[in-house]
């Protein structure tokens, strides 16, 4: 038998619930969603918990634990104090369905705004080749797990819901960058970076990196080089007066669904 | 007959405390705005005390004062030549460097963190909620300007070639042959933590290879992105180090200036 934990855990629905405490026994090696399965066999088999791999790859368990947002899966039982009560809440950005399982349909709907990748018409399939040195750097963006926790943590929708239409969020800007700076993409995407997906809204603030449970530094490759590439764009004043006097040729920016240029 | 019943409409949960953290989270915030504070109070009182900031016989000069071109500067301090007469003091003797320099820190993507979250606190921490009822980040005047980070940066290149010189300045004695001091090594160490400063930059990083598609088809530029991404790596720490360190040379030559202390030397 191992020791006895108390968890501390917001039940409810469409927005309405209260943090209910429960005390569930905890065995070594094991991290909260062990828990919560037990809490589930034991005394709470109607507790709604989203999950799948168990093993940080799917990014089903998203929820904020002690009030900072992170995976059920790899939040590991001896990192707290056998004395402290556990708080588990749902994702604070997204609507409830349920305990701790929120609505993230949010994000599907961001992610088909997104123009898609557009290679040259000319180059047909399988002829194109990608160097390693290329392919490294949207690797690391590819390795996100859409945990949603980026988004999740970011005050610009989290605490001001009004700027979702107006605001993709870092997971989504950084599919933006990650296509902005793939070899074959010919789309410029820098306008539609900052005018349909709200790019000027971040404010570097790092908190998308430093939850990411992929160790993915959105912020520092991913936003700030897209900030840097929409500045080239849109606030140089070279490169508005080359484009006033048609010296600088203008690049393809695709339509957003409902953007501004559509 | 079954009857349809919608599903129930979903809204975020209410939980009414600004955070459930239980980690110090506002230690950080309060650690940065104290030190930033301190910083800036200390750096405009000495910019506007218009003395203490060269030492002839050693060729000192702060670089809070560098290019002194007021013709209220003293004699053998002014590199670039005096642009104009004397001034009151509330102008600096180094107007012409110091806007853009400030404006280099200003906009810096680091310092955005730092002061975003330390003053403005939006948010103070991650999962906090912060205290404004609107909010439109860098999409309007006057956070728009910060998209001018790069021109700034492109001007304190230009410093950073004027306080190296006034380093080799300093690599004088008295009576102008070689020598140097304490104060010598202060203002070297410093110039070099500018210049990684400035070279670790993330408008720097764009501009020496960041905006490439094809990092293979430029190989020499990539491989100056892939050392400039190292130092920018360290782009935190270089910004807090030459915080320090632009105070302490200050502080030095302020010291010595005064006749507070006397510089140590090792040559001449």
């Amino acid at each position: 038998m191992g020791e006895k934990v108390t968890l501390k855990i917001w039940r409810g629905d469409a927005g309405q619930g209260e943090l209910t405490d429960y005390r569930v026994e905890v065995n070594e090696g094991e991290v909260i969603l062990d828990v919560l399965h037990r809490l589930q066999a034991t005394q709470a088999g109607d507790l709604a918990v989203r999950w799948n791999c168990k093993a940080g790859k799917c990014g089903s368990c998203s929820m904020e634990i002690n009030g900072r947002p992170r995976l059920a899966c790899m939040t590991r039982m001896s990192t707290f104090d056998p004395a402290e009560t556990i708080t588990l809440t749902p994702m604070r950005t997204f609507p409830v369905i349920r305990d701790l399982v929120t609505d993230v349909s949010f994000n599907y709907a961001k992610a088909r705004e997104i123009p898609s990748f557009t290679p040259d018409p000319s180059v047909k399939l399988g002829e194109f080749r990608m160097q390693q040195i290329d392919v490294n750097r949207s690797q690391e963006f590819r390795k996100c797990i859409e945990c949603f926790l980026c988004q999740d943590t970011c005050h610009v929708i989290r605490d001001h819901p009004e700027n979702e239409r107006a605001f993709a969020g870092p997971r989504f800007l950084m599919r933006i960058a990650e296509l902005e700076m793939h070899p074959a993409d010919t789309a410029d995407r820098r306008e539609i970076a900052q005018d349909d997906f709200g790019l000027g809204y971040c404010n570097i603030t790092k908190c998308c990196t430093e939850v990411c449970p992929e160790s993915i530094k959105i912020t520092d490759n991913a936003l700030i080089p897209m900030k840097e590439r929409v500045a080239g764009r849109k606030y140089d004043p070279l490169v508005w007066l080359g484009a006033k006097i048609g010296r600088r040729p203008r690049h393809d920016t695709p339509a957003v669904p409902g953007g501004k240029k559509s | 007959m079954t009857q349809a019943v919608d599903a129930p409409a979903k809204s975020r949960a209410q939980i009414s405390e600004r955070t459930l953290r239980k980690d110090p989270w506002r230690r950080a915030p309060a650690v940065t705005a104290t030190l930033l504070t301190i910083w800036v109070a200390y750096a405009t009182v000495h910019v506007f005390l218009g003395r203490w900031y060269w030492v002839p016989q050693y060729h000192y000069l702060t670089p809070f004062y560098s290019p002194c071109i007021s013709g209220s500067c003293a004699a053998g301090s002014s590199s670039l030549g005096q642009w104009f007469g004397k001034v009151p003091s509330i102008v600096p003797y180094a107007v012409v460097s110091l806007p853009f320099v400030l404006g280099f820190r200003l906009t810096c993507y680091y310092y955005r963190k730092a002061y975003y979250r330390a003053f403005w606190r939006a948010p103070a921490a991650c999962a906090v909620r912060e205290p404004h009822a609107s909010y439109s980040g860098e999409t309007r005047f006057p956070l728009i300007m910060q998209n001018l980070h790069r021109f700034f940066f492109y001007v304190v290149i230009l410093i950073s070639v004027l306080n190296t010189y006034d380093v080799v300045q300093a690599f004088r004695g008295p009576n102008g042959s070689f020598g140097f001091g304490l104060g010598t090594l202060i203002m070297g160490a410093n110039v070099v933590l500018l210049w990684a400063y400035t070279a670790s930059c993330h408008s720097c990083r764009h501009i020496t290879g960041g905006r490439l598609k094809h990092f293979s088809k430029h190989p020499v530029r990539y491989r100056i992105w892939t050392l400039v991404s190292k130092l920018n790596a360290k782009h935190m720490q270089l910004a807090w180090t030459t915080l320090g360190t632009l105070m302490l040379t200050d502080l030095y030559i302020l010291l010595v200036a005064s006749g507070t202390i006397s510089d140590l030397r090792f040559v001449n």
